[in-house]
């Protein structure tokens, strides 16, 4: 953190001068670990066995918060007889199919709604990458569920869990994640005394988490210990997820992402959404609990600001416009889908794949392999010279000449050339003022597709073609001002906010929709961002001149809620749990919850309300179900649905890994979503034989001067002075072993690349001794590229391609590969060489490893068809 | 200078004399540098604004002189950052300002190994005419079993991490009435 979010972390060191115990889990010895008070050097991708270990000791030790937990969460709920946990089944839960190679949900409901699941079989979430719609809201589940208070039933939530959890013992933790045990057990402890009515113990991860085979897993994982501690909705609490980009969970809420529409409303799938009411349907699930009951309104809202006065309740607001998934349309897939010639035109807005995202080769032979391409950036990134500059053109691979892409570069007006809001990590919505005008040709993303749009329909106009109905009917009026005709980004602003379409009164929150068409919102969950006609994102009350909570800047959704489902910060009877922890409570005398923050609550339900029997929505909510969102009520432990992968984390190894999996017979995550292209290939893992021509495991990150892809570091002077070169961090140890030397070149060849970089020898890394033999692990940073002032090769070129299930994230934190000293070979020589390792390692590209490496899964009464790769 | 201005003008002097007995701050301080002004003092204008690098969102003052950014500094008001910048944030007058920057189009045709120069309003309108060649060489109206999908999948889009929610807001629109789908952003990397 201190690395990477840097101004974030002295709030870290805060609560450290208060007392707090930091303490740093990674890889790396970093600038977080030197003021830390505890580091503990991790295999990589082995958290949900160091976290599974953490619930373990809870439970074992029963040191949960228990009126919390009885409370909130879902431990005494009961789950179906049919449920077969994956330590029953070596790795799988029961429902695995291994002809898809994913699971059917029925076994994992509640007692009682094994018919609840949705679709029932989850291979197409994952390929429409549904368990994103979950970020504003919980999966769902019917109506009253069973409990057992005392947690004694075997079939409740807590002991699952507790059976699930047994052999995450802390000597397995020092097998599996190379952490010893009293290190482990110094964790646990410090973690588990920071719960109860007087104290909260906060988890922060940074997104390196999302970015595994198992990446939904980890954060399952640490939501789970967060709920048995008491530590969810409480200040002082909590999960923070520290996202990398400046506006990323802006462009996640009004998303840039084919699987959803503004405010997590899903994008029509062809089979499942033919119709605005199975649309709905599927979103607000009638008969269920919960603030869903009012998801019309919200897509009626959407699609009213849209198509505005063509969008009526007779045309279902036209519905039938919108594009329908029939898959899975996510950017990997569409890099494929380029090599193979079937894309025509690709966008880049402000992002460099060519650097920034897994396998780079597979991104620059896809763009060379377009009818066009625009780039919009500041600066001539990698993405945009491809075709001049790029290795493959050293390689002989794309040859210019030859290369039929058409390349536009645009220039791009720069953030204080613009005014506008980013949602930063807290969900806080923050507009800027603009400073200068942007020079030359350059422009905002908003006067680019404001004017492209409106050049399209210019084209367009008269046409009597179906297709060209959506754009013709679209809302697409917005004023303009200034000599380049920019249009006014507040009142696109004032869109997303909604208003009302007769009168334009702009409205105050989300609960003012209507699914009448009286009101156009472009998304409701930033509704009342222009509460009262202000720009409330625009607030800059100074902090010396309010509380600590700082309401008065800028605006968080949803209704400017600091901390999410803040009605745990009081106990059942909806008394703080303590003064000490005081932050939202039930005034009994004003009949009314109050607080330092926007209660997450119906403001006048009392804490006594239990809702009549079969009650839907909002009414279902009973006075102490502090989780709104979900369909239960309670915060969830088991979930029974909306996680792809399993109800419970389990330890799997990455896909590249040069450990089997001292857990079970499933090796890895046998629901990941693997593409077997040609371009493409995984490094092999045991059980496969070979593992060892990739013997060590290398992991990157960030470096604090410069920038994800680079675009905006390596082009800045004094960012590029601080950290001018590429470089990878080896151990002595390893640097022995291999023959390097610091300040030396070595090249590292992974079954798609060879990348060189210059030696640090450093004992901020350390060969871990794990289950009986001994890991070495290479750091790299992966923000170099070919162009900009400094330069040098990318280590995203050494990943393959293989997504988490849920989210279609790719698992580029952790790979394997080889390393030697030297520089690596040039020109065609350099692919000769890749091929070598292929051929050694028994790559065959194209050809997906083995998914399935135990006999037969759980839940699968005879021989499966899964491939057995025990041999 | 009076012998009086002469004996206050000495460091040792003020040190003893003034506020400031360790010498650190104004009993140091040489002529030059008491004349010397800052550059956010003078400015025109100053702009509230937000970093554009990581997602804290440390809060940023933009100063202004000439239409030109002088300066950007952390705003002390922020209760995100406390006025406080990492090396990147600090870095934003750079960033903004960097010769590196392209200010006018740049277009390479196919199998051409340069680039060349392109008005900007017709970039604009041969981006337009290729959207419209690329729905009408892709579109797909309905499924093998008639059920609609009004759609493109041969045009992609990647990016949106580092801009606004209005802009974002108006591609996903745009694109979404252009039947176009295949939209993504870092979110999902
Ligand atoms: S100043 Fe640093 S920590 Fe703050 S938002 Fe910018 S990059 Fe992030």
């Amino acid at each position: 953190m201190a690395e990477a979010h840097p101004v974030g972390f002295q709030w870290v060191m805060e609560a450290k001068r208060r007392g707090a115990k930091v303490f740093h889990v990674d890889p790396r010895f970093t600038r977080t670990s030197a003021v830390a008070d505890t580091y503990l050097p991790i295999r990589a991708g082995t958290d949900i066995a160091l976290l599974g270990g953490v619930v373990n000791h809870i439970l074992e030790n029963e040191l949960d918060f228990r009126e919390y937990v009885l409370s909130y969460t879902n431990a005494a709920t009961i789950v179906s007889e049919r449920f077969v946990d994956a330590e029953d089944g070596d790795g799988f839960f029961s429902g695995f199919d291994p002809e898809t190679g994913s699971y059917v949900q029925d076994s994992w409901q509640y007692a009682g709604h094994e018919s609840d699941s949705g679709s029932g079989h989850t291979a197409q979430e994952r390929d429409s990458a549904a368990g994103l719609r979950h970020e504003s809201h919980g999966a769902q589940v019917h109506g009253e569920t069973l409990r057992d208070e005392t947690l004694q039933h075997p079939r409740c939530v807590y002991q699952i869990l507790k059976r699930h959890f047994a052999r995450y013992t802390p000597e397995m933790v020092e097998r599996v994640c190379g952490i010893p045990r009293e290190k482990f057990l110094e964790l646990a402890r410090a973690w588990t005394e920071n719960s109860g009515r007087e104290r909260t113990g906060c988890l922060i991860y940074s997104v390196g988490w999302t970015q595994h085979s198992v990446g939904v897993q980890y954060i399952r994982t640490g939501a789970i210990i967060q709920l048995l501690l008491g530590n969810m909705g409480r200040p002082g609490g909590g999960i923070l997820a520290l996202r990398g980009h400046a506006s990323i969970q802006g462009s996640t809420d009004i998303p840039t992402l084919f699987n959803l529409l503004p405010g997590y409303l899903p994008m029509p799938h062809h089979a499942d959404h033919p119709t605005f009411d199975a649309w709905v349907d599927s979103i607000r699930h009638p008969g269920q609990k919960g603030f869903w009951g009012n998801a019309r309104a919200f897509g009626a809202s959407l699609l009213k600001a849209y198509w505005g006065d063509a969008a009526t309740p007779e045309n279902d607001f036209c519905y039938g416009h919108l594009p329908r998934l029939t898959g899975d349309h996510g950017t990997y897939q569409q890099v494929l889908n380029m090599i193979d010639g079937k894309v025509k035109g690709y966008f880049l807005l402000g992002q460099n794949p060519a650097v920034g995202s897994a396998h780079g080769r597979a991104q620059r032979l896809g763009m060379a392999n377009l009818d066009w391409l625009v780039v919009r950036d500041l600066f001539m990134i990698e993405s945009a010279t491809f075709w001049q500059n790029g290795p493959e053109v050293a390689t002989g691979e794309i040859v210019p000449e030859q290369c039929r892409t058409e390349v536009f570069f645009l220039p791009a007006a720069s953030y204080v050339e613009k005014e506008g809001t980013f949602t930063q990590t807290q969900r806080l919505v923050q507009w800027r003022e603009k400073a200068v005008d942007p020079p030359g040709d350059a422009r905002s993303e908003l006067w680019f597709f404001y004017h492209l749009g409106r050049r399209l329909r210019e084209k367009l106009a008269g046409s009597d073609q179906p297709r060209d109905r959506a754009l013709l009917d679209l809302a697409w009026d917005y004023p303009t001002h200034g000599p380049h005709a920019e249009p006014s980004a507040e009142a696109v602003l004032r869109e997303i906010n909604g208003y009302d379409v007769t009168t334009g009164r702009l409205l105050s929150s989300f609960a003012e929709a209507k699914d009448d068409g009286s009101t156009a919102i472009g998304c409701w969950i930033y509704s009342g961002v222009y509460a009262d006609g202000v720009n409330q994102a625009a607030r800059r009350r100074s902090r010396h001149e309010q509380d600590w909570v700082a309401a008065e800047w800028g605006w968080a959704w949803p209704a400017n809620r600091r901390i999410l489902y803040n009605r745990a910060s009081a106990d059942p009877q909806g008394r703080p749990w303590s003064e000490r922890k005081r932050y939202v409570w039930w005034d009994p005398d004003a009949g009314e919850w109050t607080g330092y923050d926007v209660p997450d609550f119906e403001r006048t339900k009392p804490p006594t309300y239990r809702p009549p029997k079969g009650a839907a929505g909002p009414e279902g909510i009973a006075g102490d179900d502090a989780f709104v969102m979900q369909g239960d009520g309670k915060g969830w432990l088991y979930a029974p649905s909306g996680v792809l992968d399993g109800p419970l984390p389990t330890h799997f190894e990455p896909a590249e890994s040069p450990m089997r999996n001292p857990l079970y017979g499933q090796q890895a995550n046998p629901t990941r979503k693997v593409y077997a292209h040609p371009v493409n290939s995984v490094n092999p893992s045991p059980p496969q034989e070979h593992s060892q021509v990739f013997p060590y495991v290398f992991t990157v990150s960030r470096l604090t001067e410069h920038h994800t892809a680079g675009a905006m570091s390596r082009t800045v002077r004094p960012l590029a002075e601080l950290q001018p070169e590429m470089f990878v961090e080896v151990s002595p140890e390893l640097a022995a072993e291999a023959g390097l030397t610091h300040l030396g070149w070595a090249h590292l060849i992974s079954g798609r690349a060879v990348i060189e970089a210059k030696v640090l020898v450093t004992d901020r890394l350390t060969p871990l001794r794990v289950d009986g033999r001994v890991i070495h692990q290479l750091w790299l940073p992966y923000h170099f590229g070919f162009e900009g002032l400094v330069t040098g090769d990318s280590a995203n070129d050494l990943f393959g391609i293989t997504l988490d299930p849920n989210v279609l994230i790719q698992e580029s934190k952790i790979g394997t590969c080889d390393v030697r000293p030297g520089r690596r070979p040039t020109g065609p020589a350099l692919r000769d060489l890749v091929a070598d390792y292929q051929r050694r390692a028994g790559i065959i590209p194209g050809r997906t490893p083995p998914m399935v490496t135990v006999r037969r899964p759980a839940g699968q009464a005879d021989e499966g068809p899964g491939e057995h790769a025990d041999a | 200078m009076g012998i009086r201005a002469f004996i206050e003008g000495w460091p040792v002097y003020r040190q003893l004399t003034g506020t400031d007995p360790l010498g650190r701050g104004a009993a140091a301080q040489s002529g030059r540098s008491a004349r010397l002004t800052a550059r956010t003092e003078g400015a025109d204008t100053v702009a509230r604004s937000v970093c554009p690098y990581c997602a804290v969102g440390c809060g940023q003052r933009v100063f202004v002189t000439d239409g030109r950014v002088t300066q950007i500094e952390g705003d002390p008001d922020s209760p995100i950052s406390r006025g406080r910048l990492c090396p990147k944030g600090s870095a934003s007058r750079s960033l903004v300002t960097s010769p590196l920057r392209q200010t006018t189009v740049r277009y390479r045709r196919p199998y051409a190994t340069e680039w060349e120069d392109l008005e900007l309003d017709v970039a604009l309108d041969m981006i337009a005419d290729r959207i419209l060649a690329a729905r009408e060489q892709t579109w797909e109206d309905v499924d093998s079993e008639g059920r609609p999908l009004n759609r493109t999948l041969g045009i992609s889009s990647l990016g949106g991490a580092t801009l606004d929610n209005e802009e974002n807001y108006l591609i996903k629109k745009l694109f979404t009435a252009m039947g176009a789908l295949q939209i993504e952003n870092q979110a999902r990397i």
